[in-house]
């Protein structure tokens, strides 16, 4: 009772159904081109115009090509669904942010960056990692296709509502930790559906002490724990990240919505229905060794020789490591790497390429490892070239390629081939994910550059 | 696929593992369709574990055993995790699943299966593993669903649990109703609400 996802949830009920659930009220609905096709086409079978166009913002970012985007896409069907999109926006009268197009990227990257998503709203996507977004202090969460299609004729979802959780991080974060790093612990810690069910605000020092790209990753993982979603209190690092922004409130709307903003926190009284504190000396650079993001390990960490790790049954965990080629047991520092993938809604952010040219700089790529290096929008890939980040990653021997969310599902041509491993700062390293056969480990900016350097598994912290 | 659901009895298909991710039910490659071809989806059901990379069918895969067959999957905890794709849920539904049987379900996919008339039973560890077991002892075990007294029973055992489900989606479910249709009829009222809220 009383915590702030209760507040935003309450502020959004139009009605709640008899012995069911709620009709939630929302805000914002961002629509990418494969989730959504089906949607519209429900739409128009029922004869339905969007209920509220103006608060859907629609953009191509899973199938886009991340080169030559000015020229149509190669891979036709690819084609088909990015041009589908375009024409039921426009049929529907809604904004389109084409390829291309400088508002161009990944859903999850552009929507804060725009300002489009902002404190105390409810946001939702056809995307599991829309809970992004909580990271601007706001109730997001993913949806299915049909629950994109009710957004669309009313504005509203039908939901029951989830359960509360807080988890805190107290203390400091050691050198070449980051936020990557304190999600794929909590993951190893909570399993990836110790936190079903509900909603998690994340608090502690090492919350607030995170900058909003950091919050945005924190948050973009909840999923990979289970959670419909998780978010962060507003305060004053993320008034100052959407102050200016293209949507953000002006002059004195602006400081009625920051007067707002601030109440926006849970009560002194509030009550969670579970709460969970960890401690930031715990966790070093992390990375996983199996086929769901729960299997993690600290660099310097052994996989477990028991086979009992992450909550998962013996034969998944062998299941899990015949597919990745590890034994029990096993040290992953020294492992050699085919493939390194910078990039995705997890981690395509400024400071995330800020992080990797900080270890590359003044060294060289490793000579075999092929290495994708994609910025979430083309706003991110500005700011890189202004800051001259450019021309420290092409020196190291490394390209910048075009937004997208690329090898994080391989749904383009950065497909990992079968048998490869790949250090990808994504956010799931499922069998198959970022390509049939590719074996995928999770990771942080830091140690995928580390990677990318010395061609084997390397603590990150021995080059800073 | 609006189809009422009353009570089913039928044999099941078994996947004793956990935490069954949807790029697992259908990868990602398989997500570009622009309609919702149920048959193409069921096609690709489990397409990386029903097929070797070769192409070849994988015999040693359960949907590949002409052992087990039936209209209910029984899978192990955690299942649907990952990513929401309503695919997924098409797949499963287009294969010719019209229940699904496991101790824990993701979110998202949970409710991606009720949005396509596919009944996920939440039943406790034990009788999911003795269920488990009465499939692996004789595949012919029949499982019934009982929607109206939300009871699900091993018929091997005569064992049988209650479940839950919301009354109104179990009144959507047994009438063939969705939430859109609801959502719809109730915009007047979304209207009034805005206007308080400004």
């Amino acid at each position: 009772m009383n915590t702030l996802f209760d507040k935003i949830w309450d502020q959004h009920v139009v009605q709640q159904v008899e012995d069911g659930p709620t009709q939630l009220y929302i805000d914002r609905l961002y629509c990418h081109e494969v989730t959504s096709p089906q949607a519209f086409d429900g739409m128009r079978a029922r004869g339905l115009k969007c209920f509220r166009p103006e608060k859907i913002y629609c953009m191509p970012d899973h199938n886009t090509p991340t080169h030559d985007q000015d020229k149509p896409i190669a891979d036709p069907v690819s084609k088909t669904q990015v041009d589908t999109l375009a024409r039921n926006a426009a049929e529907f009268g809604l904004t389109h942010y084409g390829m291309m197009s400088k508002d161009n990227g990944i859903i999850h990257v552009v929507g804060p960056e725009k300002g489009l998503s902002l404190p105390g709203m409810t946001i939702v996507c056809g995307d599991s990692h829309t809970s992004t977004h909580g990271a601007m202090g706001a109730v997001a969460f993913g949806i299915g296709t049909s629950e994109v299609e009710m957004v669309m004729a009313s504005q509203c979802i039908l939901q029951q509502k989830p359960k509360s959780m807080r988890i805190s991080i107290n203390g400091t974060l050691g050198k070449g930790v980051t936020a990557k790093d304190v999600a794929l612990y909590l993951m190893t810690k909570l399993t990836t559906s110790g936190a079903t069910g509900y909603f998690v605000e994340y608090a502690g020092d090492v919350v607030r002490n995170l900058s909003m790209e950091g919050r945005l990753t924190l948050c973009n993982l909840s999923i990979e724990m289970g959670a419909r979603g998780g978010f962060i209190a507003p305060d004053e690092t993320t008034f100052a990240y959407i102050k200016g922004r293209e949507f953000a409130p002006k002059g004195d709307d602006w400081d009625k919505a920051v007067a707002y903003w601030k109440t926006l926190k849970s009560g002194d009284d509030a009550v969670f229905d579970k709460e969970l504190s960890f401690d930031a000396a715990d966790i070093e650079p992390r990375i996983t060794y199996g086929t769901n993001p729960g299997m993690g390990i600290g660099i310097t960490e052994a996989i477990p020789a028991n086979g009992r790790m992450a909550n998962s049954p013996e034969q998944n965990f062998q299941m899990a490591l015949d597919y990745m080629g590890f034994k029990p047991g096993q040290k992953l520092l020294g492992t050699k790497v085919d493939y390194v993938f910078l990039g995705a809604c997890t981690n395509g952010r400024i400071e995330d390429f800020r992080a990797f040219a900080s270890i590359v700089k003044g060294r060289q790529k490793a000579d075999d490892v092929i290495a994708w290096l994609v910025p979430g929008s083309w706003a991110v890939d500005a700011q890189i070239r202004e800051e001259g980040l450019d021309k420290v990653l092409e020196a190291a021997g490394f390209a910048i390629r075009q937004p997208g969310c690329s090898a994080c599902l391989a749904m383009n041509d950065d497909k990992i081939p079968a048998g490869k491993l790949s250090v990808s700062t994504s956010n799931r390293n499922f069998e198959g994910r970022q390509g049939p056969g590719a074996r995928t480990i999770l990771a942080s900016p830091l140690v995928a550059a580390a990677a990318a350097v010395t061609g084997v598994i390397t603590d990150p912290r021995t080059l800073l | 696929m609006k189809q009422k659901f009353n009570v089913i009895t039928s044999t099941c298909v078994p996947l004793p593992l956990e935490n069954v991710d949807t790029d697992q039910i259908i990868p990602a490659r398989f997500l570009k369709a622009t309609t919702r071809e149920e048959r193409f989806f069921g096609d690709n059901l489990f397409r990386d574990w029903r097929y070797k990379a070769d192409g070849s069918l994988n015999e040693n895969f359960v949907l590949n055993d002409p052992t087990y067959s039936g209209c209910i999957l029984v899978a192990g905890k955690n299942f649907g995790s990952g990513s929401s794709r309503e695919h997924a849920a098409w797949a499963i539904a287009g294969y010719g699943f019209r229940v699904v049987i496991s101790s824990f379900f993701a979110d998202i996919h949970k409710n991606n299966e009720l949005n396509n008339f596919v009944l996920p039973v939440v039943v406790s560890e034990p009788f999911l593993a003795e269920l488990f077991e009465s499939i692996q002892k004789n595949p012919k075990t029949e499982v019934e669903v009982d929607l109206p007294n939300q009871t699900v029973t091993n018929k091997a055992t005569g064992k049988s649990e209650h479940f839950d489900i919301n009354g109104y989606k179990k009144h959507c479910l047994m009438n063939g109703l969705d939430d859109i249709d609801f959502l719809v009829q109730n915009q007047k009222k979304t209207e009034l609400w805005e206007q308080q809220r400004k």
